[in-house]
Parts: C-alpha cells; structure tokens; sequence
C-alpha cells in the first residue's frame, strides 16, 4: 500500500524550485565563460514559454482533469495584448522593465478574462466535447487576430475587422496591429532571467493553489464530480477558476513569447492548434498532474531535437510515437498490470520473502 | 421575385462540400457510437486516402479505378490497425482522456509520416471525376462533374449503410453493441470484431471522402484532412453524435453554412463561423439536433 | 417538530413511475431505515433528497425549511449529506484531504490567501488539520490519514465516506448501504459506529440496507418501498413481521 509521507509535498516543491535555480546559474555561469552557443542563447527564451505553458496546461489537464485543446489560444491573447501595449505606451513610458510588467500584467488578465469568458459557458461539457469546443475557441481566437485591424493615430485608437485602410487613419497615425501581418516591431524586453522568474511566479501560484483550499475543491471535482456536489463544492465557480488561472498563465508565456521577436503573426505554427497539442505532449510526458515532469518534458523535447539538428524532421513524428506510447505504457490495463506484477521492486521484494 | 443565381451555385456548392462533410461525419458518429471515442485521427485517413491516389495515379500512372481501389483498401486496413494497435488496450482505461490523447497521437504520426514520405509542399491532385459540368438556366448555374458525382455518393452511402445496418447480422451487432457492450457479448457477439469491422467501415468512406474533396478542392498536403476533419466532427455533433441521419443533417448544414459564410461575411472567417455554430449547438441542445441524452448513474 | 418531513414525493423517468408518492417524517435523532427490493426505489429516494433529481411533485422539509427543487450543493449546506452505494471517494486525495474537502464550507480562506500563503492560511489549515483528524479518530482511521484513499481497504474506504460526509456538519445523514461488500465483523463494527455517531454528534440518520442484520439491529423505525410505492412504515419489529413485507421479499 503506498503511503504519503507527512511532509512529502514541501520536500517534493523544494526540489522543483531549486531545480529550476540550479539550471538557472548553470547558465548564467556558461553564459559568463562564453560557453553557450549562440543557438542555445536564442533557446533561453522559448524554453521558459513552454515551460510555463506546460505547467498552466497542467493546471487544466492534471489538476481539474479537463482536456484543453485551445491552450495556444490563450496564449496567443497575452501575447498580442502585451505586444499591443508595448507599442503603444513606447513613447510614454520610456523604461523597459516597468513597462514590460505591466505589459506582462495585461497579458495575463486579457487572456484570464477570455479564459472565464469562454470557460463560462463550455465548462458544463465533459471530456471529448468540451476538447473539440476549445480547440474550436483557439481557432476562433486566431482567426479574429487574423482580421483585426487597430491602429492610433492623435484622436485615439481605431479598429476595423477589415483592412488598415478602413481605419481612417490621420497622416499621423501608426497602424499597430495589421491583420494577418500582425504586429512589428515589439521591443525585445524578454530575457532569459525575466523568463525564470515568470517561471517561478508561476510554479508560486500552481504549487501553492493545489496546497489549498481552492486547489482540494479543484482536485475533488476531477476525482468524483457528484460526490463534490454533495459535499458542498461549487463546481462551477472552482472549475472556471482553475480554467482561468491556467489561461492567465498561458498569457503570461504569450507576453514573454511575443516580446522576444521583432513581428508577431498569428500563424497556425505558433498559435494554431498544433501548438496546442504540443504542450499537451510536455504535460502528457511529464506525466499528467506532475509539475515537476512537465517542466522537464517540456526542456527535454524542445532541446533535443534541436541538439540532434539531423532529426528535426523527424522531430513531430517523434513527438507523436511518445505521447501513442506514453498513454499505452501509462493507462492500458493490460500493461498496467504486467508492469506491476515484473516491477523490479515487486521482484525485490519476492526473494526477500523467499529467503 | 428575381431569384439570385449567384445564391444559388454557392448552395449547391455548399451542399456538395457539406456531402463530403456528411461522409467523413458517418466514421465519426459510427465510431464515437459504438466505441465510445472520438477518433481525432479520422480526418488524417482521408489525407492517406488521397496521397494513396495521388502516389497511384499521378505519380505512377496507373488507372484512375486501381487509384480509388488502392486508397480503400489502404485506409481499411490502416483503420483497423490503428484501432488495434492503439485504440484497443485502452479500451477499459480509467480515464477517457486516455484514448483521446492517444488518438490525437495517431492523428499527428499520419501526418509526419505523410509529410516525410511526401514532403510539405502543396500537391496538385487530378480529379478522379470525369463526367462533364451540367449547364442550367442557360448556363448561369454551372455544376461541376465533382459536384454531382459527390452529391450522388453521399445518397448511395448514406442508403447503402442504413441498409446494411438494418438488414444485415452484422449490423444488427454493430446496434447491439453500440447500446450495451457487455450485454452483447453475453448474446454471442464478438465485440472486437464488430468495432474493427466499424473502423474498417469508417476508414473505407474516409478514403472516398478524400478523393472527392482532393477533386473538388484539387489540392494536397499532409494537412489536407485535419480541417475537414474536424468540421466533419462538428458535423456530426450538429447532428447529434451516434446518429447516421444525424451525419448527413449536420454534414450538409455545416458545409452551406461555410460556402455561405465565405461568400457573403469573409473568406478568412468562415472556419470561425463553422465553429461558432458547434459552439451554440452544444451550448444549447449538447447532444445534437438528432442524438439520445446519456446521463451518469448515481 | 420532524428533522425532515417528506410529503407526496414522485418521480418517473420516461413512462415508469420510480417512486410514487412517498412520503416519510423522520425525528431529530432518529435512526431510520429504508428498506426494499432491488429496483424498489430506494436510491431514487436519496437521489430526490439531495437534489440530484427534481421531484416531479411532493414537498421536502428539512428543520422547517423547504428545500425541495433546490440544488445538491444547496441541500448539504441547509443539512443534508450522504453516502453512496457505488463508493465515491476522492481517490488522488489523501485520506485527510478526503476530510478536509468535506470541511470545505466551514473553514474559509480566499484564494488569494492561498496562493501568497498569508497567515490566515497557516491558521486556517492548522483548525483543518485539527478538526479532520478528530473525525478521522471516531473512525480509526488516524493512522491512515496520509494514504492514498484509492489504497484503503474496501471497509475503510465506505468509514471514511461517512466521515466526509460528516465533515459537511450535517444535520440528516444519509446512508446508501453502509453495510454492502462487509463481512460480519466488519458490519457489527460498523453498526457501532454508527450508533457512535447518532449520540455523538447529536445525528439524525436515513440509511437503506440489505443487511436486515444491521437494520434489525439499529433502526428505530422503517418504512419499505416496493415498486416505487411504500409497502408498509413503523416501528422495526413490526414492519418486520408485516407478511405484505415478507412476501415481498421472499417473493410468492
């Protein structure tokens, strides 16, 4: 019979900080003895969105047990509202990092409120449908960014859902977000040290809301839904909570994400629903409602193909025989029982009794 | 009352678009109906389905009809693997995200295998259709070989199933156990083989509905059949998941639904459209137009 | 004044009558029995109590306040909790989060509070902890808090059920077969408990059994549905002995 350790969650968050400071002055240390090549540099950065996606995708997918298809399309708003902000207020607030928190904060609040506006209504749906419904929002999400126009000109900001002309812009306007070619020209403010503490921040938040009141709510909706019911929780409130931080979060990576590249466009590669399903394989890799795991996962498939350049072709083949076979090895009955019965500990134990 | 011809050919069009909508539909709803799944992979099988006729016919000049064959038997026997490979162990998981999940695995590892067999670039396919357009109210409404031979395979399919499934052992089985596996198997029915005989089912019309939209829309890539796919699913949830009516209904709305779309609100929007209405559908009546309430025993 | 009072209560499900004007009145304190053949109805009963169903009609008073119509989580907070025939239990959760999501509503910090770990937090979790592990103890399941639920054993596993559900501070529990799947050490033990429980805190208790061992043993009062109807109500001994009863379980 397996038994928790008294303790063993605070050992067990120990650990995933303190890998995540460790890999941090690894780095920093190579990076000073000009030990990093310059494609590990331009690494950093992607390396820090994805693990967040993967741990705020966990929240969804591990925690309240929901699948979620639409994860890039959160992303994909904090990634444009801090972009868009950053555009904007470039004149005025003249400091990078204080106006990149705020852009990070926008960020995270526009893709949180779309993230409850959409959950509002879909959350009552259960597993296959309430996937093809969010993977049906983050095309929509994607699809309207592809046709909005804003841009601002000495009366104020100007939209249109059909061509910059439409906005009626004044010989001093500056179109910001132009369709389909997106925006251009976001300040690079994303670093590699900004990226491990919106790591950390968001490990704060997951970590300790699993630890709580809130999170034993989420948690007793994905283990019994009606015997949550009947013990008072509110399903509803606690699932769009949970859906709302998750996507808050996905914005958060958004804004590092956009701030990272000089023109941001919404493509089916960055936002589209293959990226969502490949944050999906850090989380299933990890191992659903592992944080730890996924944050290795996400590290281990992004590095690895690009290590091994020779296989970068093959490198979504090999993605999608990882998430077939990690589900058979994990979840099939059959398998399940083999694995248990020729464990090597089982097998231990066996001659110990023997003897 | 001056009737709109434009209108017309974009409802037409629409239909036949929606036809192959329906087809692809039938693999799903069957499927979702008597294994309990939803088979992301399914849209995947129709981009098999045409790369089978493309390899076959334009690139190694074979007849049309051995192209057509090929591709048939090809995603017959695919289906069925699949399903025993990597649908059937977890058929007793714990979890239904399981098979999901695993199936969104399948779905990808179609598509890189396509892409590193074929490469990304967009193919040109020849259109398996040869009967000429037809020409109405003096040629203003024009339609397209495809449009027909599309149009009369989704009736013969649609007919052909409702037959087969009515009339026959082994669609009486497939009834059987889509309502109640355990009580089948107590009457005798294999059940694996009734669920691989439904993948094969499926996976043949999946091949069929490649080839008519790759005609109708004469363009290839390893993409090909994620989008139709899953519009094809929202199609099916429209019409209610487990119901063959249901696949046609939801198949044939959906596809005018989109042409609509595309030519009166905007091009770029109409995929948006398509799932706005699977939204409001599922928000408003979540188990289709046409489909049965299931609710969770306490 | 009776703790729940039920009047003309029905529900049918597509043409079959469940359960047809049932009514029942159960007193503070009581230790109340449902009792029927399979597919008697009986669970239906439950299922209308904590609004899982909507009556079609009937009217349903708890303590004097008129709870029916209203929603699950409505009906724990106004006093109802229960167990279920089918065990569902947080399986991923440790035995005393078990417990600890039954306190749920009763012990109150945001998330907020949560998240940034403020004081309340530590003082909040520790009263958790404390009131969790009395609760635990009435069930001897102290020495188990930190398992996995899914790893308790069948017979702890239907304990730590009632104790979730008592950790909602209830003022009617209902029991769904307590008893099923034990063997008779277990169920003379649990039939202890139970009693435990009604003079401890002070519990009023509707339970359905099988085992007429058990309801024989600690029910004060029955009433038996059959085909979604009442058959026979009163005193144990009497319903007992009531040959419309024996006949219906024994069959003709």
């Amino acid at each position: 019979m397996k038994k928790l350790k008294p303790g063993k969650y605070t050992k067990d968050n120990i650990i995933t900080y303190g890998m995540i400071i460790l890999v941090y002055i690894i780095v920093q240390i190579l990076t000073g003895t000009g030990h990093i090549s310059s494609l590990m540099q331009g690494l950093l950065v992607p390396l820090c969105v994805y693990v967040i996606l993967a741990v705020s995708l966990n929240l969804t997918v591990g925690i309240l047990g929901e699948l979620s298809l639409g994860h890039a399309g959160f992303m994909c708003v904090g990634a444009f509202a801090g972009a868009f902000f950053s555009k904007c207020t470039q004149d005025v607030i003249t400091a990078d990092l204080p106006r990149f928190v705020l852009a990070i904060l926008l960020g995270a609040v526009s893709a949180g409120i779309i993230g409850f506006l959409i959950g509002m209504p879909v959350l009552r749906l259960r597993g296959d449908y309430l996937a093809i419904v969010t993977l049906a929002f983050g095309e929509i999400i994607k699809n309207i960014i592809n046709v909005l126009y804003i841009g601002k000109d000495s009366r104020g900001l100007h939209f249109s859902l059909k061509d910059s002309l439409s906005l009626g812009l004044e010989e001093d306007g500056v179109v910001i977000i132009n369709g389909a070619q997106g925006i251009t020209g976001t300040p690079k403010n994303s670093t590699f040290t900004i990226g491990i503490i919106l790591i950390v921040i968001t490990l704060i938040i997951v970590l300790n809301l699993i630890r709580s009141r809130d999170g034993r709510a989420i948690m007793s909706i994905r283990d019994n839904l009606i015997a949550a019911e009947s013990i008072g929780i509110n399903i509803t409130k606690y699932k769009l909570m949970a859906f709302s931080i998750s996507a808050a979060l996905a914005g958060i990576a958004g804004v590092l994400y956009s701030h990272n590249l000089n023109s941001l466009m919404a493509t089916p590669k960055n936002f589209g629903y293959n990226m969502s399903i490949m944050i999906l394989v850090f989380v299933v890799l990890g191992g659903i409602g592992n944080i730890r795991g996924s944050i290795i996962a996400a590290v281990v498939l992004t590095l690895l193909p690009e290590l091994l350049r020779g296989l970068s072709d093959y490198r979504m083949l090999i993605y999608s025989v990882i998430l077939i076979v990690m589900m058979l090895f994990n979840w099939s009955p059959k398998l399940i029982y083999l694995r248990e019965k020729y464990s090597p500990k089982r097998l231990f134990k066996k001659n110990r009794e023997v003897r | 009352m001056v009737i709109d011809m434009s209108f017309i050919s974009y409802l037409i069009n629409g239909i036949s678009l929606g036809s192959v909508y329906a087809i692809i539909a039938l693999g799903y709803t069957m499927v979702y109906g008597i294994a309990k799944m939803l088979n992301f992979a399914h849209g995947d099988v129709i981009m098999v389905g045409g790369f089978a006729v493309f390899f076959a016919v334009s690139m190694q000049g074979l007849p049309t009809i051995v192209g057509i064959l090929l591709a048939v038997v090809l995603c017959t026997l695919l289906g069925i693997t699949i399903e025993y490979i990597a649908y059937r162990p977890l058929r007793q998981a714990a979890s239904s995200l399981a098979v999901l999940i695993t199936a969104i695995g399948v779905s990808y590892f179609l598509q890189n295998i396509a892409l590193i067999i074929f490469g990304a670039n967009t193919k040109a396919f020849t259109s398996v259709v040869t009967i000429p357009a037809l020409r109405l109210a003096e040629g203003q409404i024009i339609i397209s070989g495809e449009t027909i031979v599309t149009i009369v395979s989704c009736i013969v399919i649609m007919t052909g199933l409702t037959l087969f499934i009515n009339k026959t052992k082994a669609g009486q089985a497939m009834l059987a156990v889509s309502e109640d596996k355990g009580a089948a198997q107590l009457m005798g029915i294999n059940v694996n083989r009734t669920i691989s005989l439904t993948f094969a089912i499926g996976s043949a019309l999946a091949a069929i509905a490649g080839m008519l939209l790759c005609s109708a829309y004469p363009s290839l890539t390893p993409y090909t059949g994620s989008m139709p796919g899953i519009k094809a699913f929202v199609a099916a949830v429209f019409g209610g998941i487990g119901s063959i009516p249901g696949a046609l209904l939801g198949g044939i709305v959906l596809g005018v639904i989109e042409i609509l779309g595309k030519a009166y609100i905007s091009s770029q929007m109409a995929d948006a459209i398509v799932f706005m209405v699977l939204i409001v559908v599922l928000l408003v009546k979540p188990t289709g137009i046409l489909g049965k309430k299931i609710q969770e025993k306490v | 004044m009776a703790l729940l009072e039920v009047k003309n209560l029905s529900i049918s499900f597509g043409g079959l009558q469940a359960v047809d004007d049932f009514e029942i009145s159960i007193k503070k304190g009581q230790l109340y029995g449902l009792i029927g053949p399979n597919g008697a109805g009986k669970t239906t009963v439950f299922n209308l109590l904590t609004g899982v169903y909507k009556p079609d009609e009937g009217m349903i008073t708890l303590d004097g306040e008129n709870i029916t119509g209203l929603k699950t989580i409505e009906i724990n907070k106004a006093g109802v909790a229960r167990t279920f025939q089918n065990i569902r239990l947080f399986k991923n959760l440790s035995v005393m989060d078990n417990v600890k999501a039954g306190l749920h509503n009763h012990y109150k910090y945001s998330a907020a509070t949560g998240i940034l770990r403020l004081p309340k937090y530590f003082s909040v979790e520790k009263a958790m902890n404390e009131k969790a592990m009395e609760l635990l103890k009435v069930f001897e399941l102290e020495g188990e808090a930190d398992y996995l639920a899914a790893n308790l054993p069948y017979g702890k596993q239907r304990k730590l059920e009632i104790a979730r559900a008592l950790a909602t501070e209830p003022k009617l529990l209902l029991l769904d077969e307590p008893a099923a799947g034990m063997n008779p050490n277990e169920t003379m033990e649990l039939m202890n408990t139970i009693r435990f429980v009604r003079d401890n805190f002070d519990m009023t208790i509707l339970l359905i059994e099988h085992d007429m061992k058990l309801v024989s043993g600690i029910c004060e009062e029955l009433t038996v549905l059959n085909f979604g109807r009442i058959l026979s109500k009163g005193p144990t001994s009497e319903v007992l002995n009531d040959p419309q009863v024996i006949t219906a379980y024994l069959g003709e």
